[in-house]
């Protein structure tokens, strides 16, 4: 019998959005604790091949909720099905996306549960669960329990590993779609202002480029070609965000993206206490910036003091050189 | 349009390198920190004010703009400062931190906005000391109210509705919610261009960030309404996160300078061996 259930995040497209896997990772660590398994829930308007590729993880059922009205996320039309769904559960996950932070905590309200967002670990004590979460922009880990008959958390992707393939393959069932709560009818979704590239996700890429304020209008001249040398994600610090250089969505920082590359390389980048929020699980951290002072150079593994507008186009030149 | 913003004091994580936790770990040692206002619900507070006014005109408030915390006496500085910048009531639950977690905030703020009736809540995201990002949607969810989480635009539009632009992973989400609605902000709501009333000139454009109050206003809001309450009046609900433990992460400690760019290639590719 399973006793944790993992909600699915799928893209516009139906796609499984590969975060959902770091959510199953949560539910491995917690689902022995509570003496179970654990279920995958999808909810869209064409599951079909996410919830096929969701069957090879180990789940004891993917449990599939097909309706037109759920083609885009929308909060008050996922959260009843959810909260019915996992009703019947000890812990409802997912991982924390702007999806699974949207989501979980009108959820947990629904299921009249305590919520822990964004944890970095779980692990069981003396039967409970205790949650490792990340408090004060980073600068501190706080360990809590709750007390709730149902239990909700979210997991920070970049601290639970995707899942791997169990060698097993689950059962799929049909769940219905629960009737849509009073909030549902004033809530319209609008659209998607997607933005699209050809590099990967900055919360999924092996490598990032992160670029600062110092880039000033050359911030994509700069980065984009070593991004390219690198097939890396392209990130900014909420400086080059604030001053119109780089987009919103590649700020990397407390308020931004966390992310935990293998290799982070930062351009110009002073190291200012929230952006090193976002960034400083990363495997390995370059820092290039001419002022030997910046604070991010306590922190980075390789640091190189020069100018960033002659060093980069000779760190690509070097790259590509290597082929 | 009446709005009830929450807001909350916080321990400033700018001065994150002052963090301690306690000798048994058992506690965050805030002593050496500075409060200020939470700056999501700063910025939720900017943007409760943009909503009711023309952004031309901004001594003139259309509507009500109520602002609520749950806190100590002390964080009464905190309130005084929101009437300075243009709230026109507040309300201070009485409650120390060891009384609340993020179910008992929403359930009281529930009971609050039961009896003030406001078209929209506003807060911000997340609180920067817990870094939860909880009350927002459960408050909505116990109100079977419609959300708009992470607002980085709001419009009014003409029939009273509000396109909120969200940030989300990946671009921009837009959402059409009917009041009374919440709204969760983020931090590029106070740009130049995050938010029109609908009285608001499209055209028109804001200083980027928040307003500051005048002198004579800082006077004026010792007079303004405040009001406290006992969190018992407000709800029952029982704590139900339990911190039992802190810690200070592992501090990551200073590499190597390079001397070039090819002595940094040299050693992530033998040393690292990232390339």
């Amino acid at each position: 019998m399973s006793n944790v259930l993992v909600v699915a995040e799928l893209d516009q497209d139906g796609n499984l959005r590969k975060s959902t896997l770091s959510a199953i990772t949560l539910a491995r660590k917690a689902e022995g604790a509570l003496g179970g398994g654990f279920d995958v829930l999808v909810l869209g308007a064409n599951t079909a091949a996410a919830a096929q590729e969701l069957t090879t993880f180990g789940a004891g059922r993917v449990l599939v909720c097909e309706d037109a009205s759920l083609a885009h996320y929308v909060a008050e039309h996922f959260a009843p099905t959810v909260a019915e769904v996992g009703k019947g559960y000890k812990l409802v996950v997912a991982t924390a996306t702007t999806f699974g932070k949207d989501l979980m905590p009108r959820v947990a309200a629904r299921l009249d549960a305590a919520y822990a967002g964004d944890c970095a670990d779980v692990a069981a004590e003396g039967g409970k669960l205790v949650y490792k979460r990340p408090m004060f922009a980073g600068n501190a880990y706080g360990y809590c329990e709750l007390s709730t008959a149902i239990q909700v958390a979210t997991a920070r992707q970049s601290e639970f590993a995707a899942a791997e393939p169990s060698g097993s393959t689950s059962p799929i069932e049909k769940v219905a779609k629960a009737a849509p709560s009073g909030a549902a009818a004033r809530v319209e979704y609008v659209s998607l202002d997607a933005v699209t590239s050809e590099r990967p996700q900055l919360t999924e890429a092996n490598v990032v480029v992160a670029g600062g304020r110092a880039l000033k209008e050359k911030f994509f001249e700069v980065i984009e070609p070593l991004a390219d040398a690198l097939g890396a994600a392209i990130g900014a610090s909420r400086a080059a965000v604030d001053a119109g250089y780089a987009p919103g969505d590649y700020q990397v920082g407390q308020t931004g993206k966390i992310v935990a590359p293998s290799l982070y390389i930062a351009i110009g980048i002073s190291g200012a206490i929230q952006h090193i929020a976002g960034m400083k699980g990363s495997k390995v951290i370059v820092a290039i910036n001419k002022d030997p002072e910046a604070p991010i150079f306590q922190l980075a593994d390789y640091g190189l003091v020069a100018d960033l507008f002659t060093a980069v186009p000779e760190l690509v030149s070097a790259l590509r050189a290597r082929g | 349009m009446k709005i009830l913003v929450a807001v909350k004091r916080v321990a400033d994580p700018d001065n994150a390198n002052r963090i301690k936790v306690s000798s048994g770990g058992d506690a965050i040692d805030a002593s050496g920190l500075e409060w200020k206002i939470n700056p999501f619900d700063e910025y939720a507070l900017e943007a409760a004010l943009r909503l009711t006014e023309n952004g031309a005109s901004p001594k003139k408030r259309e509507g009500e703009v109520v602002v609520v915390t749950m806190a100590p006496k002390e964080a009464e500085t905190t309130l005084r400062s929101a009437l300075a910048t243009g709230a026109d009531r507040a309300i201070r639950v009485e409650a120390g931190d060891d009384d609340l977690d993020g179910r008992v905030v929403a359930h009281a703020l529930r009971k609050l906005v039961e009896e003030e009736k406001p078209d929209v809540v506003l807060m911000g995201k997340q609180t920067v000391d817990g870094d939860s990002n909880q009350v927002g949607q459960m408050l909505a969810e116990l109100l079977d109210w419609p959300m708009a989480t992470f607002a980085a635009t709001l419009r009014q539009e003409q029939d009273g509705s509000l396109l909120v632009g969200r940030e989300v992973d990946g671009g921009v989400l837009s959402l059409r919610v009917r009041p009374p609605c919440l709204v969760t902000v983020d931090l590029r709501i106070v740009s130049p261009e995050g938010v029109y009333s609908s009285l608001t000139d499209p055209s028109f454009k804001y200083n980027e960030g928040v307003r500051f109050a005048p002198l004579p206003a800082i006077m004026q809001a010792k007079r303004k309404p405040l009001t406290v309450r006992p969190l018992s009046e407000l709800t029952d609900v029982a704590l139900t996160t339990k911190y039992t433990k802190f810690e200070l992460p592992a501090k990551r400690s200073a590499g190597v300078k390079v001397k070039d760019v090819a002595e940094l290639v040299q050693k992530l590719t033998e040393e690292a061996r990232v390339l």
